[in-house]
């Protein structure tokens, strides 16, 4: 029994100091934003890798998502005789839901575990250490310009990705199954606002955005120094991003859209 | 890849976001259709407005002239006030009538406008005096059921 109480009461600990670790870790990363902001080459660069480097997969994933929500979509709605409403049931899913949360695990998943493994590396060939030494800020060098790239990023591929969903919902059910185009992108127009729902959608991956860059550069630059420790960081970054990212999508779908229809 | 390249790789997915956030807001969205701050506001009562909402369309003969900006209840006479907000070039006669439609069985209701032949126009903070409340399904059945047991009583006597 006691045991037990020892066992519960080592995890609680070691979850605090994680926990404060990270909020020190973050304060750290805002502090030194503006700095990091000022090299432009560097943020350039890691756009390119987090973003430009995510762009196939994200524009793919779109556009068979869109495919097959418009295929599911379509079964249930011509049961009841309103087929026509599927440009709008594609168009409000993938602008307020699927579109910030998929491209946001996505992009944990191709990005974010990328710049955890990339870090973690670096802390454990010494990297890390040798900047110090020199006197450049390995935070403002490193750290600030992978989370700034998933700030940008996140949003873009975001509102790409349900482009691309619209797209192969378009042409899955206008081209293939033969549902009137006007009827699909009028309904679609009727129902979707771009303030309520497509502003709020891009907020929401903002949010995503600064969730998922802070946990891959806080995994990867408090990851143990060993090949071991770099790989369960990186596993580490894409499970507790996907959980972070799905548990904010509820609270902001509550807070956002609750009351709205 | 050497520093230009990356710069036009990235310029290239920024300047593909702006244009994916442009079909958004064209195609997808509503963004030009309907600006909310702008038009004059009415003001219509009803007994039961059924299942309109905020932001539900209005239309007269089909066409959408505004949108349904706020809906509350009177505290004295418990009708529902909704809010109109019509677009400007839009003009309606005081004789107005206001009613609640359902497009289609199951589509989602808005407020028609059918214009009367007064001379005088209805102009910004007045109301729409001649309204017809929302069909609620549950009351027209249970009239119906409840005529229909009246009338079957009858027969036996």
């Amino acid at each position: 029994m006691v045991d037990f109480f020892e066992r519960l009461g080592a995890l609680t600990l070691s979850v605090l100091a994680r926990l404060g670790l990270a909020t020190l870790f973050f304060g750290a990363v805002f502090a030194r934003m503006a700095q990091g902001a000022k090299r432009g080459a560097l943020l350039v660069r890691e756009i390119h890798f987090a973003g430009v480097r995510s762009l196939a997969i994200i524009l793919v994933s779109g556009l068979f998502v869109g495919m097959v929500l418009a295929v599911q979509g379509y079964e249930v709605l011509q049961r009841f005789g309103s087929a026509d409403a599927l440009g709008s049931l594609v168009a409000l899913s993938l602008v307020r839901e699927l579109g910030p949360v998929v491209a946001a695990l996505l992009f944990a998943g191709r990005a974010g575990s990328a710049v955890t493994a990339e870090i973690g590396l670096m802390r454990a060939t010494e990297q890390l250490a040798a900047m110090d030494m020199m006197a450049v800020d390995p935070i403002s060098r490193v750290i600030v310009p992978r989370f700034m790239a998933a700030l940008v990023s996140l949003p873009i591929l975001a509102v790409i990705f349900s482009s691309a969903g619209v797209i192969g919902a378009y042409l899955v059910g206008v081209e293939l199954i033969g549902i009137d185009a006007g009827a699909f992108w009028s309904q679609m127009r009727a129902s979707v606002d771009f303030r309520l729902d497509v502003l709020n959608g891009l907020f929401k991956a903002l949010v995503f955005g600064v969730a998922v860059g802070l946990i891959s550069v806080f995994e990867g630059y408090h990851a143990a120094p060993t090949a071991e420790g770099v790989s369960s960081a990186t596993t580490r970054t894409v499970v507790i991003s996907s959980l972070s990212v799905l548990t904010l999508d509820f609270i902001l779908t509550v807070l956002m859209f609750r009351g709205l229809n | 890849m050497n520093r230009s390249k990356t710069n036009v790789a990235v310029g290239a997915f920024v300047a593909l976001g702006i244009v994916a956030l442009a079909f958004m807001a064209l195609k997808v969205g509503n963004l030009v259709s309907f600006d909310s701050a702008e038009g004059y506001r009415l003001e219509a009562r009803f007994d039961n407005i059924g299942g309109l909402r905020v932001r539900a369309p209005v239309k007269s003969a089909g066409v959408v002239v505004g949108r349904v900006e706020d809906i509350r209840l009177d505290r004295d006479t418990y009708e529902a006030v909704a809010q109109l907000r019509i677009r400007p070039e839009y003009r309606f006669s005081a004789d107005t009538i206001g009613a609640i439609v359902t497009s289609g069985l199951l589509g989602e209701q808005y407020l028609s406008l059918d214009a009367g032949g007064d001379s005088l126009y209805l102009k910004d903070g007045e109301r729409i005096i001649k309204t017809q409340s929302a069909i609620v399904l549950e009351k027209l059945i249970g009239q119906f059921l409840y005529n229909k047991a009246a009338e079957s009583s009858g027969d036996k006597k």
